[in-house]
């Protein structure tokens, strides 16, 4: 569905992705994970054209350059870290931008892309919010509502940068299981992560990046080592594992 | 999930009342600015004589109301909306609601070109708008070559300011070594539409038509561009090129509009605030009210113009800058943000 391909991204003096090659098939999740700084942001910034890069990103077999603006952000719905939320947006208009990449320069939404909309607002529950404007949600909401704008954008993958940041430990759950069950519709999935625990336990693959290149990629059971995290996050932990789930705990 | 969705999600834009309460704005500012003056003239009589019905007005009146004060009224309107619209368009594309069409410098550079028409080319009255049109153009062309390299909007403002600064130190030293032609000056830079005549109506219809025309059309862009640069970006906006074309639409509408009525203040940024504040903050509202609030404010702001000191005449500026400042100190303290 993406594969990059010695990816490289220079951004002023530094090279923030050197030869970064993983792909994630069609219905995958994979979570990049990596210290601070290690280009995870990066990386999905030069997936959906933000930033140019050397190198191949193949976007459902086409070169993702070659698509342009608007085929890309049909194919490819980006969830950035901070989204902005203009305040006075209600939930309903936010969410309809979403449909921008489908309409011509100066057209407005037809039908169809109020379905679109309506549907995303349903799949996550925000239809009794669609009034409310975007400065009066909660955390929680506010992350559901960036969410719908990325379903109505109706792309086939899903980039979610950070996804659980800004929430506490009950909503960061909720938000996972969330993005496991869109699953369902066939989405696929690649987002950054920085809860370890988390990233192994919902996503099927980790990509390990550290200083710009891939240092691991497998399951968490093998990305997840005490040595791969002392290594490359300079952090002592203990690695304690469950059949297939794997925790990771910080000791002093 | 295929049942049939009966309430949609949907743009609030621009609410029938809303939208008729602008044009009735309008339509009632340009029936006072016709009907109101040394000789007063009834509404309904102006509105039969538009419109071909009942008794047709006196021989003066009619005079009066369609040769002397409609060009007037319509230029006035014109303008207004040119400014309000292009206020608003400048505020979307910088996400930046004190931002006013006279952003990039247009305001210093049309000052300069009209100063030095006034200054060298002695009485020659008619160059004057076609200087100032050039002189505000080539300002913003300077501002977006300085300030278009990097990204960022905040450089492009900066270059705005930079451009500005020079036109105005130019200008200033221009008027100093002209001092016997300092009042001309002053009098086109705080603007005004005594002079006004069809002819000016026709020569800028077309730039005001096209710029607003572009800008209407822009205002679903706008909205998208409040997600900041990258986000927009990532739904397939080219944020650099609908910046452009906003900025040249917006920015040749109101060197016409300066050109043929000095520098007006304010309107650009009033406006568009008075709509946020009472219907929505959705450029697909505050771009099209724009346009038909600000025709009727500055419509109405011109009878002011004419009348509190009749038969002198004050400087639309003047009135502009007198309610609009207040109105800004309002606007400052009561929108939080």
């Amino acid at each position: 569905m993406i594969e990059l391909v010695d990816v490289s991204v220079t951004l002023g003096e530094t090279r923030a992705l050197r030869d970064v090659s993983f792909a994630v098939a069609r219905g995958e999740w994979v979570a990049l994970i990596g210290p601070n700084g290690a280009g995870k942001t990066t990386a999905l910034r030069a997936i959906c054209g933000l930033v140019s890069y050397d190198g191949s990103i193949a976007v459902d077999g086409s070169e993702a350059r070659t698509l342009g603006r608007r085929r890309l952000a049909r194919a490819v719905a980006l969830v950035p870290q901070l989204p902005e939320r203009p305040p006075d947006l209600t939930v309903a208009e936010y969410v309809l931008l979403g449909r921008t990449p489908h309409l011509g320069y100066f057209a407005a939404e037809s039908r169809d892309d109020r379905t679109a909309a309506t549907r995303a607002l349903v799949r996550l529950e925000l239809s009794p919010f669609r009034d409310r404007l975007l400065g009066s949600l909660s955390g929680g909401e506010l992350q559901r509502a960036v969410l719908a704008r990325a379903l109505a954008q109706e792309a086939d993958v899903l980039l979610l940068d950070e996804p659980t940041s800004a929430l506490d430990l009950g909503r960061q759950q909720q938000a996972l299981e969330l993005v496991h069950a869109l699953r369902d519709d066939g989405l696929t999935i690649l987002s950054t992560m920085h809860d370890l625990t988390l990233a192994g336990q919902y996503s099927d693959r980790l990509v390990l990046l550290d200083r710009g290149a891939v240092v691991a990629d497998g399951p968490a059971s093998k990305v997840l080592s005490a040595a791969n995290i002392a290594s490359f996050y300079g952090a002592r932990v203990r690695v304690l594992a469950d059949g297939e789930r794997v925790f990771v705990l910080p000791v002093r | 999930m295929t049942t049939a969705v009966v309430d949609e999600a949907r743009p609030r834009g621009i609410t029938p009342p809303w939208g008729l309460g602008a044009l009735a704005f309008l339509v009632l500012a340009l029936l006072v600015g016709l009907g109101v003056g040394p000789i007063g003239i009834a509404p309904w009589r102006i509105l039969e004589s538009a419109l071909h019905i009942g008794r047709p007005l006196p021989h003066i009146e009619d005079v009066i109301v369609w040769q002397l004060r409609a060009p007037r009224v319509v230029l006035a309107a014109m303008v207004g909306g040119m400014l309000a619209i292009a206020g608003g368009s400048y505020q979307g594309v910088f996400r930046n609601p004190l931002v006013d069409p006279y952003l990039l410098g247009v305001a210093g550079g049309a000052g300069l070109g009209a100063t030095l028409v006034i200054a060298y080319a002695g009485d020659n009255a008619q160059l004057v708008p076609p200087a100032a049109f050039v002189g505000g153009a080539i300002a913003v062309v300077l501002a977006y070559a300085l300030g278009a390299r990097s990204r960022s909007s905040t450089s492009l403002v900066l270059a705005g300011v930079t451009v500005a600064t020079f036109t105005a130190a130019v200008q200033t030293f221009v008027q100093q070594q002209h001092s016997d032609q300092l009042r001309n000056v002053y009098t086109w830079l705080l603007g005004g539409f005594s002079t006004a005549t069809w002819h000016d109506v026709g020569v800028v219809t077309p730039y005001i038509a096209v710029s607003s025309l572009v800008l209407l059309l822009h205002r679903r862009v706008l909205d998208v561009l409040s997600l900041g640069d990258e986000e927009a970006a990532a739904l397939g906006v080219d944020v650099g090129r609908v910046r452009l074309v906003v900025v040249v639409a917006a920015t040749l509408g109101t060197a016409a509009a300066v050109a043929v009525s000095g520098l007006i203040v304010f309107v650009g940024i009033i406006v568009p605030h008075v709509i946020r504040i009472l219907v929505s903050t959705s450029y697909r509202a505050v771009v099209p009210l724009s346009l038909l609030v600000g025709g009727g404010f500055l419509a109405l702001t011109d009878v002011l113009a004419r009348t509190v000191l009749s038969p002198q005449e004050l400087p639309i500026g003047v009135i502009t800058a007198f309610f609009g400042a207040p109105f800004f100190a309002f606007v400052l303290r009561n929108v939080r943000r």
